[in-house]
């Protein structure tokens, strides 16, 4: 071993620098754009004021948490009403809400949570009316 | 006093990235120039730590040794615990550096009824091993935010490290284990009078930095939740070096930024150098083979030599004459 020290050292410190820098040569050259959700459903493109339940930075960090809240009040305690902070109410329903406007599950849902590597469990049980499972 | 200066410097860095965030010229720093500052001072500071401990001179071998040497044929060796070639040391190394051997020979002393006994101490093995296996989890799950497409193996790691689906978004078992090993590893400092007794500003700091880290990464996971899709962007836009200003991050993800960042530029002259250090251990890494090759001190001044032969021929005829017996006529 202490003959070839450096040749040893020298390696160990090549593996260093591939482990680390593995980010930057990993997939190089494919600068993939952030994902773009797309609003264009028959629902919204109908709508006047063009709005979700919350303003869009809340629901952007905070839906999945509204929305195990939601499960959680409807179908355990039968509370099926959601007031907006703006006073407008809602059924609490991710069917019969959110994916009446957010019909394009494949171009909305997925594109964000496949770009962070969220798993959500929501469509093992629900269905987007229309869609084929695969 | 020690844990104090910590606390203050920690909490000076809350402060710090509080003001960071508050300011949009710092906050360009932070998430511009830092980034690449600190890669470069970690990259270039393991390097220099690393070759510095090579250059020194290690002219013999050190056997702290933990089973019979190679010897004698029918003397039954260990060829890991003593090993005498290659790999028995790789052996070793691989169970130091991934089980901790030498922490799981930690031992206790009590003194009952006047005597001292001593028994086995497993608990630094096992929090030191969960601690630092649930940071190499969490440092590899983070991963997703800096590779797109997302390497498989990480999206699996993260499904596995959640399992259990508490809540939504689904806790890591990781992050517990990793608080579960901290929160060990400080009160063993702080309740342990010796070990107090011995502790440095760096102990402490280092481990309420990481314990800060992780305390951020919690709460934007579970209590005030970030826009994930706004953090990957900005971590993509480091890796293809085109780094832009994010708009709309909370200032929990700004504190989360600036303690990674004075870790990683901390990290090559603190004592978690011990990362590369481990591979560098005299007493782990070298073969215990003094008894069959002949290690020469490469410090040894070359010494000039008279040998007897030589002092006859030179003094042969005085001798004669004041007739001392010579070797060679």
């Amino acid at each position: 071993m202490k003959k070839n020290k450096w040749g040893m050292i020298a390696l160990g410190l090549v593996i260093f620098l591939i482990m680390v820098t593995f980010p930057f040569w990993y997939g190089k050259g494919s600068k993939t754009p952030p994902p773009v959700l797309s609003l264009d459903t028959p629902v919204i493109h109908e709508m006047k004021e063009k709005r979700c339940v919350e303003d869009t930075s809340f629901m952007r960090a905070n839906h999945m948490k509204m929305l195990n809240a939601w499960r959680d009040e409807a179908v355990r305690e039968g509370h099926r009403q959601y007031t907006a902070k703006d006073g407008r109410t809602y059924e609490k329903s991710l069917s019969g809400t959110c994916i009446q406007c957010h019909s394009n599950r494949e171009q909305f849902c997925t594109r964000c949570h496949d770009y962070v590597g969220a798993k959500p469990t929501c469509f093992n049980c629900h269905v987007v009316p229309g869609e084929v499972n695969k | 006093m020690n844990l104090l200066i910590s606390i203050i410097v920690v909490s000076g860095l809350v402060l710090l990235a509080a003001g960071i965030a508050a300011s949009h010229t710092a906050s360009y720093a932070l998430t511009v120039v830092a980034p690449y500052l600190v890669f470069v001072v970690f990259l270039g500071g393991f390097i220099y730590r690393i070759v510095k401990w090579a250059k020194s001179p290690v002219p013999f071998r050190i056997p702290t040794t933990c089973g019979q040497e190679k010897t004698l044929p029918w003397i039954k060796n260990n060829p890991v615990e003593n090993p005498s070639g290659f790999w028995g040391v790789f052996g070793r190394m691989a169970q130091e550096i991934f089980l901790f051997r030498s922490l799981f020979r930690n031992t206790e002393v009590k003194i009952i009824d006047g005597r001292p006994i001593y028994g086995s101490a497993k608990w630094l093995w096992f929090f030191g091993l969960l601690f630092h296996g649930s940071l190499l989890i969490i440092i590899l799950r983070h991963l997703r935010f800096f590779t797109e497409p997302i390497i498989p193996c990480v999206n699996a790691l993260s499904a596995v490290d959640g399992f259990l689906e508490i809540g939504v978004p689904a806790l890591y078992l990781s992050d517990v284990a990793l608080l579960a090993g901290l929160t060990f590893l400080f009160l063993r400092r702080v309740i342990i009078p010796q070990v107090r007794y011995i502790s440095l500003f760096t102990d402490y700091f280092s481990l309420l930095l990481i314990c800060g880290i992780a305390v951020t990464g919690l709460l934007m996971r579970h209590f005030f939740p970030a826009d994930l899709n706004e953090i990957k962007t900005l971590a993509m836009s480091w890796i293809i070096f085109s780094p832009v200003v994010p708009q709309n991050i909370s200032v929990v993800f700004y504190i989360h930024l600036c303690f990674v960042f004075t870790l990683m530029a901390w990290f090559p002259f603190s004592k978690l150098m011990h990362m590369g250090g481990v591979f560098m251990s005299p007493t782990r890494n070298l073969a215990n083979n003094s008894r069959m090759l002949r290690h020469i001190n490469p410090w040894n001044a070359p010494v000039k030599v008279h040998t007897y032969e030589e002092y006859e021929d030179e003094f042969r005829d005085k001798m004669k004459t004041a007739c001392l017996p010579v070797e060679k006529e």
